[in-house]
């Protein structure tokens, strides 16, 4: 009996398909449930850095206010403007919240807890990361409105700006570990907290926080969106559902960032201390913590930080970030090779 | 298999469509998109054959930035399609003789590959070792010790490149203001403010 399922679900097409989307629907629901509490988390930690309440009407505790604004923006009109470009200006939320959803196929929640465990995972990562920003622009353009346009612009210089000092973060982490296999980053972390990523490679920890900020347009890096300039920026043109894809967007890259955060320097889903009590929560949590961790970061620093200048967000990314991350790799391939330390292949 | 050669047909279908779109299609902005639909399915096409890393590469480069910078001047401009147009019969046999010769050269190049004993993979001398790990490793260990001086010289034509293009775009324009990073953060209160005793109805 067992045998002719486990047969079924592993060789017939019709079985391997089942699996595949079960396994999407198992990353994606949680993901999208994330989301939504994440606004509300959000909302809450502002909240309390103002000494507010934040949402506390819609459910216990405001605990249902995610949803009831979900389902108004479901509800709502989806307005095309008449000068719009109709097929780019539908398309362009569309690829915003898909490449924030197709780069979860490769992070590992779990030992062997990953759809798709290719050895290329860093780079696949870094890939996709780096199309976010064409729904962007493409909703820009589309929308033909000014505002739009020059927080697409904004947006579109920010991101190929700080691209490239993630990607100089990313060949130091690889560099350490000696594989693009995202599972055998976190194995290579394994021990005591203290022999996480995020120690050793402390300045590329906090330049990859930074850069991270930059690359989802939070503040203080939110001037693509910055409301006293340029009314939403490049979703202006954009109502309901439009928009909340937009939205879900954001937050699912928000996410996603965190966990390659916590992937790359904070061990995954690895406990922080090595032995019994700590081991035996399973690993999914502490990913789930860490990613909470750095997710409140995110809030906290929104909460916190004034606007930066467009000018000196380009002198911070290419003047200061770009010489200081490169200087990083030369000497992390230096110490690794001259100290003997290089993982073996 | 099946499914492999599916997938390959539509990753090609998708590709060589999308190319002709870059050509034919009226609009600039189109034309740049579809260019990105190219790249993408040129990069399916690479998985397809177990090149993994230049599938990646190929999309972090091309895709990621730059065809984004293309898109970005290509939006900027405020191009006349009509006037776009008007040359195009002119030039379409400058353009199809370009891409006869280079359609040939590919041609020469798969019978080469194909005609003798050697394979892509036999390409390298490394050959049977190279494809016992996974490519990436492959390309890594071949690329910074065999063929380290091609590499240096690649960076050295890539460093010409950057230079020719800030030297003819960099002009020294007299009584620009310029922002001082180290100035504005080295001010002190004394410098920034002053305490004035405004008269009544005299103003400052």
């Amino acid at each position: 009996m067992y045998a002719d399922l486990i047969n079924f679900f592993t060789t017939t097409w019709l079985g391997m398909a089942l699996v595949m989307l079960a396994q999407c629907l198992a990353v994606t629901v949680p993901l999208l449930v994330a989301v939504a509490y994440m606004t509300y988390v959000d909302r809450k930690v502002w909240a309390s850095i103002q000494l507010r309440r934040g949402p506390n009407v819609v459910g216990p505790f405001g605990l249902l206010q995610p949803f009831a604004d979900g389902l108004k923006l479901v509800l709502k009109e989806t307005i095309v403007p008449s000068s719009a470009n109709g097929i780019l200006f539908i398309i362009a939320p569309m690829i915003a919240f898909m490449t924030a959803l197709v780069a979860w196929a490769v992070v590992p929640f779990d030992d062997g807890w990953v759809i798709a465990d290719i050895n290329v995972g860093i780079l696949y990562l870094f890939a996709i990361s780096s199309l976010g920003v064409y729904g962007i622009i493409i909703a820009g353009w589309a929308s033909n409105s000014k505002y739009a346009f020059l927080g697409a612009l904004r947006s579109a210089a920010q991101m190929v700006s700080y691209e490239v000092s993630i990607g100089f973060v990313l060949i130091t982490v690889l560099l350490c570990v000696g594989s693009l296999n995202l599972s055998k980053v976190v194995l290579a972390q394994s021990g005591w907290f203290w022999n996480w990523f995020w120690l050793p490679l402390l300045p590329m920890f906090v330049i990859f926080f930074i850069s991270a900020l930059a690359e989802t347009n939070r503040t203080p890096f939110d001037l693509p969106m910055s409301e006293a300039e340029l009314v939403a920026g490049f979703h202006t043109e954009y109502s309901a559902m439009t928009f909340g894809l937009f939205f879900l967007g954001e937050y699912a890259n928000m996410i996603l960032l965190s966990a390659l955060g916590a992937v790359l320097f904070l061990g995954g889903w690895q406990s922080p201390i090595p032995y019994a009590p700590f081991t035996l929560v399973p690993g999914v949590i502490w990913f789930a913590l860490k990613i909470a961790f750095l997710l409140f970061i995110f809030s906290w620093t929104k909460g916190t930080l004034p606007r930066y200048r467009y000018d000196q967000l380009m002198r911070l990314g290419w003047k200061v970030f770009l010489p200081v991350s490169l200087g990083w790799v030369v000497l992390t391939a230096a110490v690794l090779t001259f100290g003997g330390w290089l993982p073996k292949p | 298999m099946i499914l492999q050669a599916l997938a390959f047909y539509v990753f090609a279908a998708i590709t060589v469509a999308s190319a002709a779109m870059v050509v034919v299609s009226r609009n600039p902005v189109y034309s740049v998109l579809f260019l990105i639909l190219a790249f993408f399915n040129a990069a399916g096409l690479f998985l397809l054959i177990g090149a993994e890393f230049i599938a990646m590469i190929l999309v972090i480069v091309y895709v990621g930035a730059v065809a984004v910078l293309f898109l970005f001047v290509v939006m900027m401009l405020d191009i006349n399609l009509t006037e776009l147009r008007e040359g195009f019969l002119a030039y379409f046999p400058v353009g199809a003789l370009i891409g006869a010769v280079l359609f040939a050269e590919l041609l020469l190049g798969v019978g080469i590959i194909g005609s003798g004993s050697t394979t892509i993979a036999g390409l390298d001398m490394h050959g049977a070792q190279v494809m016992a790990v996974d490519n990436t490793r492959a390309i890594g260990r071949v690329l910074y010790t065999q063929y380290f001086y091609l590499f240096q010289v690649a960076g050295l034509v890539l460093l010409v490149a950057m230079i020719g293009a800030i030297v003819l775009t960099l002009r020294s324009r007299p009584g620009v203001r310029r922002q001082r990073a180290g100035d504005q953060i080295n001010r002190t209160k004394e410098q920034a403010m002053t305490v004035v005793k405004v008269p009544t109805r005299g103003g400052v």
